[in-house]
């Protein structure tokens, strides 16, 4: 228990769409521990994205317990929902989220910038950081000038600078090719060796068997939780049905 | 406030609607260079207009005999009757509230052909009797010698002071005029100084740069008018309304010439303190409504400006569920808003004013030009347009109130943007 950061107890989402609900998440359970590494799969529209905005307070449940660092998250106001994801969540997206008008190192550098820490020494961290990311000459350029797998770097590098004790990854490698896919699972999984836990959802299973443990979403619930090893690739059948 | 982040945002926001700010912030430009160019007019319109007598005493009336309209103690009405240095007397002794009496002469037959000699110049002018009090009604400057005094007065002294258009004409441009004589209607009468009244835009009687003021006493005596006055001015102590002293001083005068005392015009007035309260209530409205028409405009600007600010948090929508996901709090979101918001308006109502402030001075300088080359006697109702100070500092606070008040909603409405509906379209 004290070594799990997150915690999810029979938790309930539903959407209000008019008058009708649409109940996404029925009663999900799941204990991540710290320092692993996790892929949650499911079919599109299976909730996936809504579990990971729960996990990282960007948005409500209705019902259930979640626990983040034995913390209990429950409905909150956005300054003190801003200082916890600050403090312990780094976002990695599928489409990069990259300020377009800010150069690399300005973009790793904005999370800082919220926690008031002056210019310089932010500016510092990110270019320690860029480095680690193998793009310090790319520092000084802007988004549109740099490849798909070299934004990638430069997200999780802005969502590794804050030193969050989780890192949520929304399908990260979705917009990218084979080859820069495993790059950016290299990199992922250097973080996690620094023990930083680590949740990525995707619907491919190359990248999901690099992680230490798969979850797959199936009716709301969770169908499957399987530890690496005995993992079994899907039907091609099923691959058409994800998106 | 002032980090380079914050200015980077704005910059870019402004920047990726590059055409659409500047239209809308050319709202908030209009509307403080239209009050900034419409007060200054107005300012140049009071200042034209107060300029001919910021002198003068405000507290003052002046009172005069006209024909009686009543039949009164077996008078028929249509009757004239004369002020009488007795009028005077009562006056004084029965109102102790008068500060300054001036009882005047005014020789309107006087002036007929050239009735000032001075050897070969010949001319016409007014010639009026006064006493030196009247000074202190509307004070004057001596460019040569003194004003009548006291003396002059008792001892009936055939003296006399000028205006300036009479020195100019009757002597050499330079030339001491003190102590020369100028025959007024067939009498010699020494030249005692030349007066050039602070108020050359209240002439009451004559054209006062065309007069020849004598003492009173000599005046009546030289010239026949028996016990008569023509007319007197008077003022108020400090703190007695003028109107209220007209009004004792009527009766006393009726009963003395047997008017009716009904008959309200049978004595004629002019009451300056009155007039200049209408004239000011003018000067206040036409403030009102610069500042009406102005405020109006600003609004106006300032609803573009929110208008802009809206499409600017529309299309962050992303960018601001970005940063919020990174852990912006709202209070900075708000903040940038808001700080875009005041900067835009102030830009550009600060661009107005300069704008405003420089067609005021060129008007100036065109209107110093103009009033150079007119002839000197002609009156200039525009002076002088500027905005003061205060104004200009009030502007630029009215801005910054403008702005927080324009962006107060687009803020509001980017702090309710939810990160992952900001991230959700993709
Ligand atoms: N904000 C929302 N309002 C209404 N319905 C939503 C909202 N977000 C997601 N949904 C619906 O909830 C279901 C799960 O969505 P999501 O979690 O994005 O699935 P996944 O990421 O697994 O593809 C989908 O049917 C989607 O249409
Ligand atoms: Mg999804």
């Amino acid at each position: 228990m004290s070594n799990s950061i997150i915690k999810v107890e029979n938790l309930h989402k539903s959407y209000k769409m008019g008058n009708n609900a649409l109940h996404v998440l029925k009663g999900i359970d799941l204990d991540i521990k710290a320092g692993e590494m996790v892929s949650i799969m499911g079919s599109s529209g299976s909730g996936k994205s809504t579990l990971l905005n729960i996990l990282g307070i960007l948005d409500t449940y209705d019902r259930g317990n979640y626990y983040l660092d034995n913390i209990k998250i429950e409905k909150m106001n956005e300054t003190k929902a801003a200082r916890f994801r600050n403090k312990y969540i780094g976002f990695v997206f599928q489409s990069f989220n990259l300020i377009s008008f800010k150069n690399a190192m300005e973009n790793v550098a904005l999370p800082l910038y919220y926690k008031n820490i002056s210019r310089k020494k932010r500016n510092q961290m990110a270019m320690e950081m860029l480095d680690r990311m193998g793009l310090k000459e790319w520092a000084n350029h802007l988004p549109a000038e740099l490849s798909g797998g070299q934004k990638q770097r430069i997200a999780i590098a802005r969502a590794l600078i804050s030193n969050p004790k989780v890192i949520l990854a929304d399908e990260p490698t979705g917009a990218l090719d084979t080859q820069t896919s495993y790059e950016v699972m290299n990199i992922l999984q250097e973080v996690n060796k620094m023990g930083i836990t680590v949740i990525i959802v995707t619907h491919e299973n190359d990248i999901a068997h690099r992680t230490q443990r798969i979850i797959r979403l199936r009716d709301g619930i969770i169908g499957e939780n399987i530890t690496n090893g005995d993992f079994q690739p899907i039907t091609d059948n099923e691959i058409f049905t994800n998106n | 406030m002032f980090d380079r982040d914050r200015w980077q945002e704005i910059l870019n926001a402004i920047k990726q609607n590059k055409f659409r700010s500047i239209l809308t912030a050319f709202g908030v430009f209009w509307a403080i260079f239209m009050l900034v160019v419409m007060t200054g007019a107005g300012n140049a319109l009071t200042n034209g207009i107060t300029h001919g007598f910021k002198d003068f005493a405000t507290n003052s009336a002046f009172l005069w005999a006209n024909r009686t309209t009543v039949p009164y103690e077996g008078y028929d009405r249509g009757r004239w009757w004369s002020l009488t240095n007795a009028d005077m007397e009562a006056i004084r002794e029965q109102i102790p509230e008068i500060d300054v009496l001036s009882p005047r002469l005014q020789g309107w037959n006087l002036r007929e052909g050239q009735n000032v000699v001075r050897g070969e110049r010949a001319a016409a002018f007014n010639v009026m009797g006064d006493y030196p009090q009247y000074r202190e009604i509307d004070p004057c400057t001596m460019p040569y010698g003194r004003y009548i005094n006291n003396e002059d007065i008792e001892l009936k002294r055939k003296v006399c002071i000028i205006g300036e258009k009479v020195y100019e004409i009757m002597f050499d441009e330079g030339e001491d005029p003190v102590g020369q004589y100028l025959r007024i209607n067939g009498v010699y009468f020494m030249v005692v100084g030349v007066f050039k009244s602070n108020n050359p835009n209240i002439n009451i009687g004559s054209n006062k740069k065309e007069t020849i003021y004598l003492p009173f006493t000599t005046m009546q005596q030289t010239f026949n008018y028996g016990d008569q006055v023509h007319f007197f001015g008077f003022t108020a102590k400090p703190g007695v309304n003028v109107q209220s002293i007209v009004d004792r001083i009527k009766p006393i005068i009726k009963k003395h010439h047997k008017i009716a005392p009904e008959d309200d015009q049978a004595i004629g007035g002019f009451n300056v303190q009155s007039e200049l309260q209408t004239m000011e209530y003018t000067f206040l409205g036409i403030n009102i409504l610069i500042w009406v028409v102005g405020i109006g405009t600003l609004i106006a600007g300032a609803v573009g400006v929110s208008n802009i600010m809206l499409v600017i948090v529309r299309e962050r929508t992303k960018e601001i569920g970005i940063q919020r996901a990174i852990g912006a709090r709202p209070a900075l979101i708000i903040g940038q808003i808001l700080t875009e918001s005041v900067f835009l308006t102030t830009v550009a109502g600060f661009l107005g004013l300069a704008m405003g402030t420089l067609v005021l001075h060129l008007t100036d300088m065109a209107l110093e030009a103009a009033r150079a080359q007119a002839p000197p006697d002609e009156q200039s109702f525009f002076m002088n347009p500027e905005i003061g100070l205060p104004m200009a500092v009030a502007s630029i606070i009215i801005l910054v109130i403008v702005g927080l008040f324009a962006g107060l909603i687009p803020a509001l409405k980017a702090v309710r943007i939810k990160p992952i509906e900001a991230l959700r379209h993709e």
